[in-house]
């Protein structure tokens, strides 16, 4: 080991150091320096505080807390597209993905983890790629131009963009929506920690809009072509169903499992659909202190307030006034949106105070524009994204009313 | 010298200036509201410059001429009767010639009154300065403002429905070809990321237009 870091430093002397040639590209060694190795630099000034958590450590926890959703996303993009699948049909399948699988004999069995796995690779694992090779050169660009070190901020961005995209997203437009959410939702504000909305959030909502035939209606939660998907089968999730039932409300609710949603066994975008998942997550997360547990509660106590608040006026057109919020929570993004988009430590507000009203302004916000806006059944991340938007204006009275006090009790000293 | 030239030195800054160093969008950050709105498409945007362009000029003229007769106390009434003038007989002229787009623009073309572009060219150059370089100012003003739009409404339209001036230059995937539309660029808020991203292009090239903070 002692022998890699010889060699590295001895290319940082060669090139990057300052008037060598590849002095310019320093924050491209720097960020593959410090990936292998903890930095040799440390902080010089006296008041300071020191901790062994660092940006990265912190952002690689993040990262452990995600596998299950990652696991549970290819698992069930596989499984949903073997389940589509009409077995009479396997060999009109065309595309590289259909090559690979036969060259590798797994087959499409949803019984098999093993195939439904594999399968779901096939899907999860090029957008990821697309992802991180793009949102990636966009980082380093900006690094370099701005002489400041690349940062490990966009893992936790790249793994959860990937986990909010249908399946059926062409890699084209997640390398699209990215470059979107990397430059105009993070670098123009001057990058990590200076972002006020969430980048992965921005990407995906860019998609949203910009190509609504491609991010909604039936066809787009599953990989399968409709073609050779067996007969009477809908690709509609749960959400999109109860949505299209119309005066069939109670008969489709019916036919939705409480069980299945909790666990993630439905069509969805990737990551979101196992509550399970965001679950285990969301314990890794809270024992660690990484995420805040106090946003995470906030938006269940909103979620749970505004939903009883809604079974209690009822409504005799309207049949989603009577969901319950044990349904809300394992339904469409809220699980992965809870535990992940709206415990962004940058983008939520940074007072205790502040994170209960913006936890609660989520949960109520989702369950009330799921309710009573027909036109956005899926409205996580826009709810998402419209706190984010108010978490300063949240934070700026607590601040103020805290060095008020303050200053009441200083005397004329406070604030010293 | 420069009093007798008929173009000198001050009347070619006024007509170059707010082009590009001092472009009302780009610098001063006016005239935005409309610059969201009418840039779905570039005949839109032609026309508002138009309306703008004209009117600024000729406003900027009326007030200069009439500006050693204004009294301070009420010059912005005196002003503003004068762009109010102009734009209802541009809206009345609009309507007469092409109703169609007419209707598309709505209330963007009676609202150029209250463009900030026009006031403010009005209030801050045609009181202090002759006719003739009042004029050329309110030009160069009008055109600083449509280059921003037309450039915008091109990548507007371009990217949002794949055609420029209603020609198709990118075919559509639905009409056999192999562009998919962004739908977002039809949104008004495309209009704000375009602008936004055409202020920054301009404030990285020209470094001594950024405040010091």
């Amino acid at each position: 080991m002692a022998k890699l870091q010889d060699i590295l430093a001895r290319i940082e002397h060669a090139y990057f150091s300052p008037g060598k040639p590849l002095a310019k590209f320093h924050p491209l060694f720097e960020a593959t320096d410090t990936f292998l190795y903890t930095p040799p630099s440390v902080t010089k000034g006296t008041t300071h505080v020191r901790d062994a958590l660092d940006l990265k450590r912190m952002m690689m926890i993040v990262v452990i807390a995600l596998m299950p959703c990652i696991l549970m996303a290819m698992y069930n993009t596989g499984l949903q597209a073997n389940l589509a699948l009409d077995p009479a049909k396997i060999a009109k399948l065309e595309g590289w993905r259909h090559a690979i699988m036969g060259a590798a004999g797994i087959g499409y069995d949803p019984r098999s983890v093993l195939a439904c796995l594999f399968h779901g690779a096939l899907y999860f694992l090029p957008m990821y790629v697309v992802t991180m090779a793009v949102g990636g050169s966009w980082e380093v660009l900006f690094a370099i131009v701005r002489k400041h070190e690349v940062n490990e901020g966009f893992f936790v961005t790249g793994m959860l963009f990937p986990l909010i995209l249908p399946a059926a997203t062409p890699l084209w437009q997640v390398a699209l929506a990215i470059s979107f959410g990397v430059v105009v939702g993070k670098e123009v504000f001057g990058g990590t920690g200076m972002n006020f909305l969430n980048p992965a959030l921005v990407a995906r909502a860019f998609l949203f809009f910009a190509y609504p035939a491609e991010m909604s209606g039936d066809k787009v939660w599953v990989a399968m072509d409709g073609a050779l998907a067996v007969d009477g089968w809908s690709g509609a999730t749960a959400l999109g169903t109860l949505r299209a039932a119309g005066e069939n409300f109670p008969q489709a609710m019916q036919g939705l499992s409480w069980k299945n949603a909790f666990l993630g066994f439905e069509p969805g975008s990737m990551g979101e659909t196992s509550a399970l998942a965001c679950l285990i997550g969301a314990v890794i997360l809270i024992v660690t202190r990484i995420g805040s547990w106090r946003t995470m509660a906030a938006v269940c106590i909103g979620t749970i307030a505004m939903s009883l608040l809604l079974n209690a006026i009822g409504s005799k057109t309207n049949p989603w006034f009577a969901i319950p919020f044990w349904w809300h929570m394992v339904l469409g993004g809220w699980a992965l949106g809870t535990v992940f988009m709206a415990t962004d430590p940058v983008t939520s507000p940074f007072t205790d105070r502040g994170k209960w009203i913006y936890g609660f302004g989520i949960g109520a916000l989702v369950v009330l524009v799921r309710v009573v806006n027909p036109a956005y059944p899926e409205c996580m991340m826009l709810v998402i994204l419209f706190m984010n938007v108010m978490a300063p204006l949240i934070d700026f009275p607590i601040v103020k009313a805290n060095i008020k006090r303050r200053a009441a009790r200083g005397g004329s000293h406070g604030g010293s | 010298m420069s009093a007798t030239t008929f173009f000198g030195k001050s009347e070619r800054k006024a007509l170059i200036g707010p082009i590009l160093t001092n472009n009302p969008i780009g610098v001063q950050v006016l005239g935005i509201c409309s610059a969201l709105a009418v840039t779905t498409r570039v005949d839109k945007a032609l026309v508002m410059t138009a309306g703008v362009l004209l009117v600024t000029m000729l406003a900027n003229v009326a007030v200069s001429l009439v500006r050693n007769h204004t009294p301070g106390s009420i010059r912005i009434i005196v002003q503003l009767a004068i762009i109010a003038s102009l734009v209802i007989v541009f809206d009345q002229v609009l309507k007469a010639t092409l109703y169609e787009l007419s209707l598309e623009l709505s209330v963007f073309v009676g609202l150029i009154i209250t463009n900030c572009i026009v006031m403010g060219r009005a209030e801050g150059y045609a009181m202090q300065n002759p006719p003739l370089a009042s004029a050329l100012d309110g030009i160069g003003n009008g055109l600083g403002y449509g280059i921003v739009l037309i450039a915008t409404a091109f990548l507007r339209e371009l990217l949002g429905a794949g055609k420029v001036l209603g020609f198709t230059i990118l075919p559509l995937v639905k009409d056999g070809g192999w562009y998919v539309p962004n739908g977002l660029m039809l949104l008004a808020p495309s209009g704000l990321f375009i602008i936004a991203g055409l202020i920054w292009l301009l404030r990285t090239l020209k470094p001594e237009l950024q405040e010091k903070d």
